[in-house]
């Protein structure tokens, strides 16, 4: 009897001591880091691309949190990309080019439209909620392209002078200083989104995609938690839109486009849906590709993506991270 | 009312199916290239190439769904969203590939070009066929899917789809006629509105939005409720940009999300 | 029982869509303590009822009293938090995660930690050794870190249960708590029903007669949304009305 409560006390205390260290980072982690800086050294002809696709890897990050974790599916995340470039584009050309608080700026104000209109959008669900984000970016696009006064429209913000970070590192033509400035704000923005999914609330958010019904059973406030969300991720969209704003010093209509939108979501998809990593792996596999090919040909290079699309969705569930993670085998929870 | 003839494809297959078809408009779009080519390349009278047109586009539709379309019915709506945005892309790239990048010419047949005396006004003739299509149109689908047996059937089908089965009904087959039939309408829309909405290689995209715009407010699975709102939106969109050029689409944008925050499932949308 | 007292009463309760009435001026009370079976035929509106008094549904006139207070008007979540608490007809888990997680979010709930954005969770320590307590009390705790999907259906049940015990209810709604389970495992199910923590005011909706009859002290039987009789099980097995709508209706 004695031995029988003591090796339960022992299964309590090993149960508790490995749920407790879900959290705990993984040395995989540190892959995606270690193979940035490796890239700056192996290929310094192509950090330009590599800034672009740091900044772009935010943005898709971004797309996760609501997608991937509170399950909001959204064609319209282009608007908060978009929004932040052009307050730190704006900012940048009317005089104000200090990059840290431009981007900060950006970010606030991304929320702040993400806060305002997710209020709106997230009371529908379904196709009516995909309706509804199309349409706030589709408006956001026509703001945009009408304030020609403001954002240069279809002719693209032109004329921003970007201040050095900090007042000592210049950006260079070389785009040495834009890499590392996209690396360390993305470093940043990936350990405060790491930080929210595995706090009380992101489970709370999974709770929500894997069954709305019992979370209102057991008392959540749903929809406060997916407005939080959205307003986070919105901010994050908007710290990677004035991320290209700012290392690019050009703002066009593309940034608040659905085709935006709907290249971050594929790219999500190549990576792999709500596992944090999907960006990581997504977005570079597809700008390096379509840099390659897009070039030669851009007919056959939609032609590529949109098979390997219809292909990822009917054939392979979970993206190139989920087939990995299947292949080693690790049934890991989501 | 191009708008109306392809969103009502739209409504069917979204609507009835309940299928997020982004590539609704490339069926309209492929529908449009073949007709102009077979027409300006190889003077195929009008009337045939519209035909052939709606019955290839059909056909390419049938081994679609087969193939894809239903390994994706009743799962999620991103896989659906996704998977269509794929078929978007294969399109654009397949459309640049025969018929190269520039936009189709669109001469209407010499019976239905010129104008048309309406006795206070004229109006172009092809326009006012192309009204008269709608007309028409509006009336046999809505005496299709309310008054006969294959309406019936649909609805019942997509209400409960096991319940369905059991009783009898080739469940199977009937989602490939009204996915065929969605798809059909969508090139019929699109090889006649060729003149209006001009078919270039990025027709499906550009457009989209618009599509989706009339078909949700509409409402899903509604004949008439498209018809509705795509007056609706031209009207509005009309009147916004004469009372308010600067601000462009933007208003018909704010009248959407408004729309649909008060009637979530569409202005004739089922409940 | 008063309607100021402890306990669960619905007033005058209706529900109607268009000319569907599945809730007819119910008026029912249900005491700290109870344990009190709803039955009644397939689409007599038992489950309405149970969406009617945890706010899935708006009644169409009628009140709703929880410890002598009217709590009509609150929204669900806030009922929750007062204690009135339901399981699923349909089993309703986070399916792809753990037994010990799916208990753990509903503790972080109650406790007011589910929105904390800072602190990972597996540092909510209080939340976690709470959540496991429940698991050693329904014993599931051998399988607490499994994900829900590779638990035999009656092994998923009890983690319902175990959900809802979690939030620490006062009143505790469970429909139809063994629908589904083979009869191998729904002794389980029985004996843990009768383990509830004796305070819990619990009502059960349920078609297997076995365990109504072992675990209900009172029995109300509801045909086409109205209240057709209320009693001790003895006077409800024995009255003929409810043979003939419900008792016979089984036979044959």
């Amino acid at each position: 009897m004695m031995q029988e409560h003591s090796t339960e006390r022992l299964v309590r205390a090993a149960h508790i001591a490995e749920f407790s260290a879900r959290h705990r980072l993984r040395w995989l982690e540190a892959l995606p880091w270690v193979a940035a800086i490796a890239a700056y050294f192996v290929f310094p002809n192509y950090l330009a691309l590599g800034a672009q696709i740091l900044a772009t890897i935010l943005f898709v990050l971004s797309l996760d949190l609501v997608l991937g974790y509170a399950g909001i599916v959204t064609l319209g995340h282009a608007a908060f990309f978009g929004v932040g470039a052009y307050t730190a584009g704006m900012l940048a050309a009317n005089g104000w080019g200090e990059p840290v608080s431009g981007l900060l700026v950006g970010g606030v104000a991304a929320a702040a439209v993400g806060l305002v209109s997710g209020a709106i959008v997230l009371r529908t669900s379904g196709l009516t909620l995909l309706m509804q984000t199309l349409v706030v970016a589709a408006m956001l696009y026509e703001l945009a392209n009408k304030a020609h006064r403001f954002t240069g429209g279809a002719d693209g913000l032109q004329g921003m002078e970007m201040w050095p970070i900090f007042g000592t590192f210049r950006f260079d033509m070389f785009g040495n200083t834009a890499y590392f400035y996209c690396l360390v704000v993305l470093f940043l923005c990936w350990a405060a989104a790491r930080n929210v999914v595995h706090s009380s609330f992101g489970r709370s958010l999974t709770g929500i995609r894997e069954n709305v019904g019992r979370m209102h059973a057991i008392g959540a406030p749903v929809a406060r938690r997916k407005l939080l969300i959205y307003t986070f991720s919105a901010a994050l969209a908007g710290i990677a839109g004035g991320l290209i704003a700012q290392t690019t010093q050009f703002v066009g209509l593309g940034v608040l486009n659905l085709e935006r939108s709907g290249m971050a979501l594929i790219m999500l998809i190549i990576g792999g849906v709500g596992q944090l990593y999907g960006a990581f792996i997504g977005v570079p596999l597809y700008m390096i590709a379509q840099d390659r090919f897009a070039e030669v040909d851009p007919a056959y290079w939609y032609f590529w993506i949109g098979l390997s699309l219809v292909f990822i969705v009917v054939f392979l569930r979970g993206g190139v991270f989920g087939v990995v993670e299947r292949l080693f085998g690790r049934g890991k929870s989501p | 009312m191009v708008l109306y003839l392809i969103s009502v494809g739209l409504s069917v297959t979204m609507g009835l199916m309940g299928f997020v078809n982004l590539a609704h408009g490339a069926f309209a779009m492929i529908g449009g290239y073949l007709m102009t080519s077979l027409m300006s390349r190889y003077n195929v009278p009008f009337v045939l190439a519209l035909t052939a047109a709606v019955v290839v586009v059909i056909l390419i539709s049938l081994i679609l769904e087969r193939l894809l379309y239903r390994r994706l019915y009743g799962g999620d709506e991103l896989d659906q969203v996704l998977m269509t945005m794929g078929l978007i892309f294969i399109s654009i790239a397949s459309v640049t590939y025969i018929w190269g990048p520039i936009t189709q010419p669109m001469q209407p047949p010499p019976a239905l070009s010129g104008q048309i005396d309406l006795g206070f006004r004229t109006f172009p003739t092809y326009r006012t066929f192309l009204i008269v299509c709608g007309a028409v149109l509006v009336t046999l689908l809505w005496l299709t899917l309310e008054r006969t047996r294959f309406g019936a059937q649909v609805r019942a089908a997509v209400d409960n789809l096991r319940m369905a089965q059991t009783i009898g009904i080739n469940t199977s087959r009937l989602f490939a006629t009204t996915f065929a039939l969605g798809s059909g309408l969508a090139a019929l829309g699109g090889a006649l509105g060729a003149e209006i909405l001009p078919i270039t290689t990025f027709y499906a995209m550009d457009n989209l939005i618009y599509f989706l715009i009339v078909v949700a407010i509409g409402g899903l699975g509604s004949i008439r409720g498209p018809f509705f709102a795509a007056l609706l939106i031209g009207v509005s969109d009309t009147a916004f940009k004469y009372v308010a050029p600067e601000l462009g689409a933007f208003f018909i944008y704010a009248l959407t999300m408004a729309i649909l925050l008060w009637f979530p499932r569409g202005i004739f949308g089922r409940t | 029982m008063s309607e100021t007292g402890k306990g669960l009463a619905t007033v005058d309760l209706c529900k109607s869509f268009g000319a569907l009435s599945v809730a007819n001026s119910i008026n029912f009370n249900l005491d700290a303590g109870a344990r009190h079976a709803l039955i009644g035929p397939n689409g007599a509106g038992k489950t309405s009822f149970v969406n009617l008094v945890t706010g899935v549904l708006r009644p169409t006139s009628g009140r709703l009293m929880l410890d002598g207070q009217d709590i009509t008007a609150l929204p669900q979540a806030q009922r929750v938090k007062r204690g009135l608490v339901r399981t699923f007809q349909i089993t309703a888990l986070f399916r792809r995660l753990c037994v010990l997680e799916n208990v753990a979010l509903a503790i972080a709930e109650r406790q007011g930690v589910g929105g904390d954005f800072l602190r990972p969770a597996g540092r909510h320590r209080a939340v976690i050794e709470e959540a496991y307590d429940v698991l050693e009390m329904l014993d599931l705790a051998r399988d607490a870190l499994r994900p829900i999907t590779e638990l035999a259906y009656g092994r998923q049940r009890m983690v319902e249960i175990a959900v809802s015990l979690a939030l620490k209810p006062s009143v505790l709604l469970l429909d139809e708590p063994a629908a589904g389970v083979p009869p191998s495992e729904s002794i389980m199910i029985v004996e843990a029903i009768e383990r509830l923590p004796a305070d819990i005011a619990v009502l059960f909706i349920e078609h297997d007669m076995e365990l109504v009859f072992r675990v209900a002290q009172r029995i109300t039987v509801l045909v086409q949304g109205s209240v057709l009789v209320e009693g001790k099980p003895a006077d409800i097995a024995a009255d003929p009305r409810v043979r003939q709508v419900y008792l016979g209706e089984r036979k044959h």
